[in-house]
């Protein structure tokens, strides 16, 4: 297997946007990641997307993106994995190029979200669950995450405010993100009185519906150019658990987290102490907590007590959600785990501005499709 | 639900029978094409336990379309070690407790329009006796 690097990474704001479209989005991210890579073109194109076919009644996404960047005739289709899609695309670019079949891949995450109403939004993000026995019972996707909240509040003896101090630093590391979704700080009080969407998981434990595109483009060492900034991409990995929650031996504990991340430490020769920065799939704050604790960050039933202990705040330990993650700069589905890793880079550029963490050398970043049914693990290091 | 998919899952839907593995005897819910642990093909139906203890639930604010509200999402352990995810009915979601014994009941899960069929399936209750 070749090595693999990181050299273009283009975003647009997570917003709702309304003057553009999903073709207009992904378009930009691309052409944004080429243009800080200034390169031309690449040789294969990977899409990463969950909804386009429900929300915009289009697929073959793949050529709409090539076609509409002038990119044609290149090899490019859409991968899909749920809401860990854009972290897919990401692992299909760098088999490309690992493989050597090709020198340089672009990896795009898109997703446009807001062009319908909240109901079709929820029918769309419940297809990544079983149909034919959760989302088919009225089990929605907020719904498995309130189910997973309540048994770890019963399992670890813990309250609903102790899930805070995630909710609150992402927001006010979201604050200082231009691009990120929201610019306001949460509070506490605020966090205890936000409106209940699956008792005991409140609207403000969960990430927002947006809209949104971040690419990257990867290159084989042969390929580096002297004007290029790499970012080698040391662990890549894809795990998988049941489709249905039901199914799960241990409801308390992601076994697919676990496993990538497994995977991706080995292929590093890390642990999770080299580990200096994580983005995790925080779009519930409940999965936040299991990520943190499947990954080998925090000890069973203690990330919350780390979190609150402020170790994963800029000044703490390890560092998450850097830019306000999927709950303040916003979790386009299939779009977010591209924005993960174009935010580690940019930390390991020493390029994040306010936001920047100072002497970031090796950062993780974990996009998870379903209720930790699909997890990809990447493990980049400057 | 399309009326063709309905028909296919009347088996789980209206009498919870999942499969025993033939080579093995591994008891799974829902049905699927290999043994979970085994990996075999063969296999019997085999009924699930219609009573059980709850794991965990959620009461979900705004269900999905077609759907009736307030809807308590649940995961139940059947006494046969099978969990199933479910809805609760004839309870309000301030009673329900983690621990609690519960029994299953046929209801009517959904209605999806004048397109689409009454899908009836199962949801559990506290248990009566």
């Amino acid at each position: 297997m070749r090595d693999v690097y990181i050299v273009g990474l283009g975003l647009t704001p997570v917003r709702e946007h309304w003057t553009f479209s999903l073709r207009n989005l992904g378009a930009r991210a691309i052409l944004a990641a080429l243009a800080d890579a200034r390169e031309e073109t690449a040789d294969c194109l990977y899409v990463g997307n969950m909804l386009s076919g429900q929300i915009s009644a289009q697929e073959n996404l793949g050529t709409l993106l090539a076609d509409e960047t002038g990119l044609l005739p290149i090899e490019t289709c859409k991968v899909e994995a749920a809401c860990g899609s854009g972290g897919a695309c990401v692992r299909s670019a760098l088999l490309a190029i690992a493989a050597g079949a090709a020198d340089r891949a672009i990896a795009v995450g898109v997703e446009k979200m807001t062009d319908v109403t909240a109901d079709a939004v929820a029918a769309g993000l419940a297809t990544a669950s079983d149909q034919d026995f959760e989302a088919s019972f009225g089990l929605s996707f907020v719904g498995m995450a309130g189910l997973l909240m309540q048994r770890y509040l019963h399992e670890s003896k813990r309250n609903r405010a102790d899930f805070a101090p995630f909710v609150i630093n992402a927001h006010k590391n979201a604050l200082t993100a231009e691009h990120a979704m929201f610019h306001s700080e949460v509070t506490l009080e605020q966090y205890l009185r936000c409106p209940m969407v699956a008792a005991p998981l409140g609207v403000l434990d969960a990430a927002p519906v947006c809209d949104g595109a971040a690419a990257v483009l990867l290159c084989s060492k042969e390929a580096l150019k002297p004007h290029h900034r790499p970012i080698r991409i040391t662990g890549s990995a894809i795990s998988t658990d049941t489709i249905s929650l039901a199914s799960r031996r241990n409801l308390s504990s992601l076994s697919a987290s676990e496993t990538s991340a497994k995977k991706a430490f080995t292929q590093a020769r890390l642990t999770p102490h080299d580990i200096q920065l994580f983005e995790p799939h925080d779009a519930f704050s409940i999965m936040t907590t299991l990520a943190l604790e499947a990954c080998g960050f925090a000890a069973s039933g203690t990330a919350l007590d780390m979190a609150a202990a402020g170790a994963f705040a800029p000044t703490g330990s390890l560092p998450i959600c850097t830019f306000g993650g999927l709950k303040g700069r916003g979790h386009p589905v299939g779009a977010s785990g591209t924005y993960q890793i174009v935010e580690a880079c940019l930390q390991l550029r020493g390029s994040a501005g306010s936001n920047q963490i100072p002497g970031v050398r090796r950062a993780m970043t974990q996009s998870i499709g379903g209720h930790g049914a699909v997890a990809v693990t990447h493990i980049l290091e400057a | 639900m399309q009326t063709a998919n309905y028909f296919r899952l009347e088996g789980p839907y209206l009498r919870l029978e999942g499969q025993r593995c033939s080579a093995c005897g591994a008891q799974q819910f829902p049905p699927r094409t290999a043994c979970r642990q085994c990996r075999a093909t063969t296999f019997e139906i085999c009924t699930a336990s219609s009573i059980g203890t709850v794991l965990s639930f959620s009461e979900i604010s705004s269900p999905p379309a077609g759907f009736s509200s307030p809807l308590v999402a649940a995961l139940v352990a059947l006494d046969d070690g099978i969990v199933i995810a479910c809805q609760l009915t004839d309870v309000d979601s301030d009673k329900v407790e983690i621990g609690m014994r519960v029994e299953m009941v046929t209801r009517l899960i959904s209605e999806t329009g004048p397109e689409g069929c009454l899908v009836y399936g199962y949801k559990f209750r506290p248990q009566l006796l």
